[in-house]
């Protein structure tokens, strides 16, 4: 008992220790990966933001030191644009959930029993991704230009004035968003919708549940994973857009978001801290909204 | 805040067909079971009984026919409308909602008062009341079953439909859930239709045994008179173990008919014949049959086959099987009791066999493989 029981012993602490090294080694790459091209570009970005203008005063020259005030002025000054972010992103997410989801569900259920229906829409929604979203965005741009035939027939049609314009305009921007972001949404959902058991339904059904209240207790909650990623993936890109809201593209002067200030920041005024600042509150205030959200839907344990 | 409906229905179904694209599931089936009766829909895999069971539940639109429940039409109500509850072969239990919230479920949609104490109730009948909290993935398969008949059940519906509810369970565990399932139908006394294709637990269940074959029903009766008199191939071998002979008529008296198989002189009463002219069946039931080491004396009131050779023995605990080749007839099966005192026998030993000529049935078609 005794010789087996201490023969025994320095196997089993040691074979997790081997194992151990074997995880360490096959991680290695993708903790590689991440420390290079995530964790030191973020401190990089942290450090930036509360750097302070050169002792010089060269233009684009920063010296290091621990100064808030970057912080101060992008809250202030880009509270719009921060406010716009948001409101843009929750509008057109909503608005992508309300098209989407029942598509998905038409696609991912209605279609079951015709799989090649099922595969060639689906096709159809991941279709749009073989032309560069730049081009398909211009493109409305085209389509919504003042004096387009488009634009020209809606006018005619609602009896509107002929100086009423839509490109430029916060509702522009927000089609944009939600044209160039459905498919992330689309996605997800028709992940969960087509793998969901009719037999739920049924039973519901079964249950003395209407179709209504067949989907909001047992469709919805059931397919609540689809929608939390699908929100996710839609929302947090769309809050750090910067070409749909741009004036080179869909947006107008009191359009721009916060991707546009960074890009400004970084590119034409060469205020990094100001621009380390602004994409590091965006990135906090992601985070925190996502938290605030997966805890309030209940769902930690779906994702 | 509404109060239950009182107990169950009697269901009527007339003239029910049902086509697919691509094959006729049931035709033209017309049934009627009586208001707190245990019904069971006996059949092998695809002849038609689930299929039929999602009808009735509205699952399933018939291509014709008519569905009643208590004399009204429902053929085309909606499921949820439907005061009919399933107990679905996969359980189907929600896996986003507590034990207690599944049970109350049925109850939160009819706002019957009190949801939850009621739902605690049949719960504690089906001895799940500690579980209430757990998660139905949390549970073995034997108290999920309980828990979806719980399900069912505490919406005191017309009609409970069990498709085939018993299915994952282990057979001990079976055998349990059979004399609870019983227990509680006596209980609540409402009318059930079982879904099955395990003839033990339907005879042993239910009042009346329905037996489908492709879509059709071939018999229908008290378990007791479908085993003693089976009136078609299908059945005869279905529901337990048959012994069939084949032969043209040979004799008719004024009570029997008789065929003569390889020389062989089989009678049956005519009162237990459905074909009294031409080529028939006759069949018996093997505990019915007999074996000998020498050849028994001729009796009018016995039928007797042989001599053939023991082919093979086997133990089964309460009785033994004994498999006999009889030259130019086949094979007879005959089940003998283990009472301590049956004939110590050999493989290949030579024996006659006899049963009674009341035992005997004379079925209306030919088994399969002997049709004209």
């Amino acid at each position: 008992m005794g010789i087996a029981f201490s023969s025994s012993a320095p196997k089993q602490s040691g074979s997790p220790l081997k194992s151990g090294k074997i995880v360490i080694a096959l991680m290695l790459p993708g903790l590689l990966y991440l420390g290079m091209f995530f964790m030191i570009p973020l401190v990089s970005l942290l450090v930036t933001s509360v750097e302070t203008p050169d002792a010089s005063g060269a233009i684009g020259m920063y010296q290091y030191s621990f100064d808030l005030s970057s912080y101060q002025h992008v809250i202030v000054d880009y509270a719009p644009q921060i406010g716009r972010s948001f409101g843009f992103a929750f509008v057109a997410t909503l608005i992508a959930l309300l098209i989407s989801y029942p598509l998905a569900y038409f696609v991912g259920i209605r279609l079951r029993s015709r799989p090649l229906i099922q595969k060639l829409t689906l096709t159809l929604v991941i279709a749009p991704f073989f032309i560069s979203f730049l081009l398909r965005t211009i493109a409305w741009k085209q389509i919504f230009a003042d004096d387009s035939a488009t634009m020209n027939f809606i006018r005619g049609l609602l009896h509107l004035d002929p100086s009423v314009h839509f490109l430029g305009t916060p509702g522009a921007v927000v089609w944009g968003l939600v044209y160039n972001f459905i498919p992330f949404m689309t996605l997800p959902l028709y992940t969960s919708l087509e793998r969901l058991d009719l037999r739920y339904l049924e039973a519901a059904g079964d249950l003395y549940a209407s179709p209504a209240a067949v989907f909001r207790k047992v469709t919805l909650p059931l397919t609540m994973p689809g929608v939390i990623s699908g929100t996710l993936l839609t929302f947090i890109p769309i809050t750090g857009d910067y070409v749909n809201a741009s004036r080179d593209f869909l947006g107008g002067p009191d359009t721009s978001m916060i991707g546009n200030m960074v890009q400004a920041d970084f590119l034409q005024n060469s205020d990094y801290p100001s621009a380390s600042a602004l994409s590091a509150v965006l990135m906090a205030v992601i985070l925190i909204i996502v938290g605030v959200y997966v805890k309030r839907t209940g769902t930690e344990d779906l994702l | 805040m509404k109060e239950f409906v009182p107990a169950g229905a009697d269901l009527e179904l007339r003239g029910i067909r049902k086509e697919f694209p691509s094959f006729t599931a049931i035709e033209n089936l017309d049934l009627h079971i009586p208001a707190g009766e245990f019904f069971a829909l006996l059949g092998p895999s695809g002849c038609g009984k689930t299929t039929t069971l999602r009808i009735i539940a509205g699952l399933e639109e018939p291509t014709s026919g008519q569905v009643l429940l208590g004399g009204q039409d429902i053929t085309f109500t909606k499921p949820h409308e439907r005061p009919v509850n399933t107990v679905f072969q996969s359980y189907a239990l929600f896996p986003h909602m507590s034990i207690i919230e599944n049970v109350a479920f049925g109850l939160r949609r009819k706002k019957i008062a009190d949801p939850l104490a009621k739902a605690m109730d049949a719960l504690n009948m089906v001895e799940l009341g500690h579980v209430a909290e757990r998660r139905p993935q949390q549970l073995s398969g034997g108290q999920q079953q309980r828990v979806a008949l719980a399900r069912a059940l505490v919406n005191r519906p017309s009609l409970l439909l069990l498709d085939e509810p018993l299915g994952a369970l282990d057979l001990k565990l079976r055998r349990q859930m059979q004399i609870e399932l019983k227990a509680i139908q006596m209980e609540v006394g409402l009318t059930f239709l079982h879904v099955t294709h395990d003839q033990e637990e339907a005879m042993d269940m239910a009042d009346t045994v329905a037996v489908m074959n492709k879509g059709r029903i071939e018999q229908m009766g008290a378990p007791e008179a479908l085993y003693e008199r089976p009136k078609t191939a299908f059945v005869a071998k279905f529901l337990g173990q048959s012994n069939l002979f084949v032969g043209e008529i040979a004799d008719s008296s004024s009570d029997s008919l008789s065929i003569s198989v390889a020389g062989n002189r089989i009678s049956v009463p005519k009162a237990r014949a459905e074909k009294q002219a031409g080529k028939i069946a006759i069949g018996v039931r093997p505990e019915k049959v007999e074996f000998h080491r020498t050849e028994p004396a001729a009796a009018s009131h016995l039928n007797i086959l042989g001599p053939g050779s023991i082919r093979d023995i086997r133990f089964t605990g309460v009785s033994n099987q004994y498999l006999i080749e009889i030259p130019n007839v086949g094979e007879v099966t005959v089940f003998a009791q283990n009472v301590g005192i049956s004939p110590v026998i050999e493989l290949g030993e030579k024996v006659w066999v006899s049963f009674k000529v009341e035992h005997a049935f004379g079925l209306a078609d030919l088994p399969v493989g002997d049709e004209e």
